[in-house]
């Protein structure tokens, strides 16, 4: 498989009247095509910043991307998605790259029929003619599951129940047939049954048209259902990148082990407490010169307290970012 | 939507039975009607006499029964100084009010809409500062004040527009109004203009945040598709409901402005009507008002409900 989107370096920061806030300080990863891509961490760990920087959609200012690279693949040739101006990004939005918001009521216009807002962006990628646009619009609709789409295609967003809403919004992504899609914790506001109906439907789709997906979500449970690989964030930098298997069975970061410890479990004997990562994460307003997470850490040493952590190696496509090797219960001395 | 406005009219009919009620009810509280309406030495048969006439002399819920079977129909009864029926004099006086109510809103309309458009969209420019600035303004002063101001200005010391009075030219029999509506035009208009200015400003500022506007630029749309599309047809809504409640507080006259620039309109005999305690001609002038104020809030319902598929498909 080849990579469809290699992000390097990424660096992203909002320049607010208290001060600047480091979002991203450096944020790598790349992308399979047709694989999908898990992106976890806490509130505030910078998910959807570093998506929404991708596609240049934070408001400048207060954000500012200052560095970095996104390079985006596909038949037509390699292009570097941060240094596209507005005419060229608004291409890929929608076109190449598509995105799933979170709360489906508020991420449609209120004022317009959801056929509308789907047919808006075959219109601006497709060029297609009005009575095109409808067929394929309809045909959308079925596709993401919705009865009755003909006369559904002329309703508004509040006349659709908020699992309904998220297949509509899965639609719009999927209209032009994008490369990528980027699903922006597409399940939080659903309950779980729906949860289930909105991660299958996507893999469904995900399949059929050989979509890669990146999944930005909390829900460590629904990661380990649908990720081919995880890319765990920790104050706006990538602290663990690994197959979902490889992270579960042997999590090589301390962070990464923490959120797994947390995690409820069904089979654990007698009524524990659940556990937590004592401390919460940094100010992103004046970040250390060492490990972030140090803090927070029950492994830390001298040297996490003098320095950043670069990215190791730990086995094929595993990738830390930390001082300490779990596993052998020392630093590493590789690097 | 049936049901929707169907409940509006029902509603709208209740409060102008209210109205009715309330105006009846006051000018039997000012004292008997009947002393306003003989002479000074008249004789107490002189005055039963006029009682009898005037149906006084009857219970107070026939004469309200009677009063209501009037106002249906639009008869006051005669206005007390006029000798002729209200309703003539308001129906004589409207064109002048209606002239200069529809002017003072489109004026408002023309600044006040754009300016909030450039100042919400830029929030922090020039254009921001100037919207706010009009805002204030607007908001602030005192329209009689300013009416007097431009007429020093504009008609004494610049003499490019008439300093009272309403003219108007002929043009195929249609009655046309020519640059003396302008400045009181304008004064009366100034409130309205800046609550224009200050809700389109807000409203802009805030439909631009809204994760639907994200949305559509997450579709690749142009930014103008997208203020075309997402942003003022959102933000169009609470305007309709601004639009309409300030058009019928125009239309009802104003006594400051028509009383300033001596324009004949529905203020100015108000005005008249209440020096004169000509109480038949202030009840139907209030009647009226009201009358035209609940219409206008009703197409306004009925207007945000066809912008708003929210309302229009609530029931």
């Amino acid at each position: 498989m080849a990579p469809i989107l290699e992000v390097s370096d990424l660096v992203t920061r909002f320049y607010t009247f208290d001060g600047v806030v480091h979002a991203l300080n450096g944020v790598s990863f790349d992308l399979q095509a047709g694989e999908t891509l898990a992106i976890v961490g806490e509130s505030g760990s910078g998910k959807s910043v570093t998506m929404m920087s991708l596609l240049h959609l934070l408001p400048m200012p207060p954000a500012r991307i200052e560095g970095g690279s996104a390079l985006f693949h596909d038949d037509s040739g390699t292009i570097d998605l941060l240094k596209l101006n507005r005419a060229e990004i608004s291409r890929v939005r929608g076109g190449r790259i598509g995105f799933i918001f979170q709360d489906a009521l508020s991420a449609l216009n209120p004022v317009m029929t959801v056929g509308r807002q789907i047919a808006e962006s075959l219109e601006r990628h497709l060029g297609l003619g009005h009575e095109q646009c409808r067929r394929r619009v309809v045909e959308l609709l079925e596709k993401v599951g919705i009865p009755g789409a003909k006369q559904r295609y002329r309703n508004y967003p509040h006349q659709f129940s908020g699992g309904m809403r998220q297949r509509v919004m899965i639609a719009v992504a999927m209209a032009c047939n994008p490369k990528i899609v980027i699903a922006d914790e597409p399940t939080t506001a659903l309950d779980v049954t729906v949860q289930a109906q909105i991660v299958e439907l996507t893999q469904q789709l995900q399949r059929e048209l050989g979509i890669a997906v990146i999944w930005i979500t909390h829900d460590l449970g629904v990661v380990a259902g649908i990720a081919d690989r995880v890319l765990v964030m920790y104050a706006g930098r990538p602290v663990e990148i690994a197959p979902v298997d490889d992270l579960y069975d042997h999590p090589g970061h301390p962070y990464t082990i923490g959120l797994l410890e947390a995690l409820p479990r069904m089979d654990a004997a007698g009524s524990k407490r659940l556990i937590s990562i004592e401390g919460s994460p940094p100010d992103l307003m004046a970040p250390p010169a060492h490990c972030q997470f140090a803090w927070r850490c029950r492994y830390a040493f001298e040297r996490c307290w003098n320095e950043v952590p670069p990215q190791v190696s730990v086995g094929p496509q595993h990738h830390i970012t930390c001082f300490y090797d779990v596993n052998r219960e020392r630093p590493r001395d590789n690097v | 939507m049936q049901r929707y406005i169907l409940s509006r009219l029902f509603q709208s009919i209740m409060i102008l039975f209210g109205v009715l009620f309330i105006i009846f009810f006051m000018l039997q509280a000012t004292g008997d009607p009947v002393s306003l309406m003989v002479s000074r030495n008249a004789s107490p048969e002189e005055i039963e006499a006029v009682r009898e006439a005037m149906g006084f002399n009857r219970p107070l819920i026939v004469q309200f029964g009677d009063f209501i079977a009037g106002a249906v129909v639009g008869d006051f009864g005669d206005s007390l100084r006029h000798k002729q029926p209200a309703m003539d004099l308001i129906l004589e006086r409207l064109p002048a009010t209606v002239e200069l109510a529809t002017t003072a809103l489109f004026m408002a309309m023309l600044i006040g809409i754009p300016l909030g458009l450039l100042g919400g969209s830029n929030p922090g420019s020039l254009w921001d500062t100037l919207a706010r600035g009009a805002g204030l303004i607007g908001q602030t002063i005192p329209n009689f004040w300013l009416a007097l101001i431009l007429i020093i200005v504009f008609a004494v010391k610049l003499g490019w527009l008439p300093a009272f009075g309403r003219e108007t030219w002929q043009f195929l029999g249609i009655t046309l109004p020519t640059r003396s509506v302008i400045l009181p035009a304008f004064a009366l208009g100034l409130f309205t203009m800046g609550q224009l200015v200050r809700f389109t400003r807000s409203a802009v500022m805030e439909i631009r945040s809204e994760d639907f506007v994200r949305t559509a630029y997450s579709k690749g749309l142009s930014d103008r598709q997208i203020y075309i599309r997402h942003i003022l047809r959102n933000a169009a809504i609470p305007l309709i409901s601004i639009i309409g409640v300030q058009f019928g507080y125009l239309l009802s006259g104003s006594i400051y402005i028509e009383t300033i620039c001596s324009w004949p309109g529905l203020g100015n005999l108000l005005a008249e009507a209440i020096g004169n305690r000509d109480f038949a001609l202030v009840q139907a002038i209030a009647f009226f008002t009201s009358l035209v104020v609940v219409t206008l809030n009703l197409l306004t319902d009925i207007a945000y409900g066809l912008a708003d598929p929210r309302i229009r498909y609530g029931d």
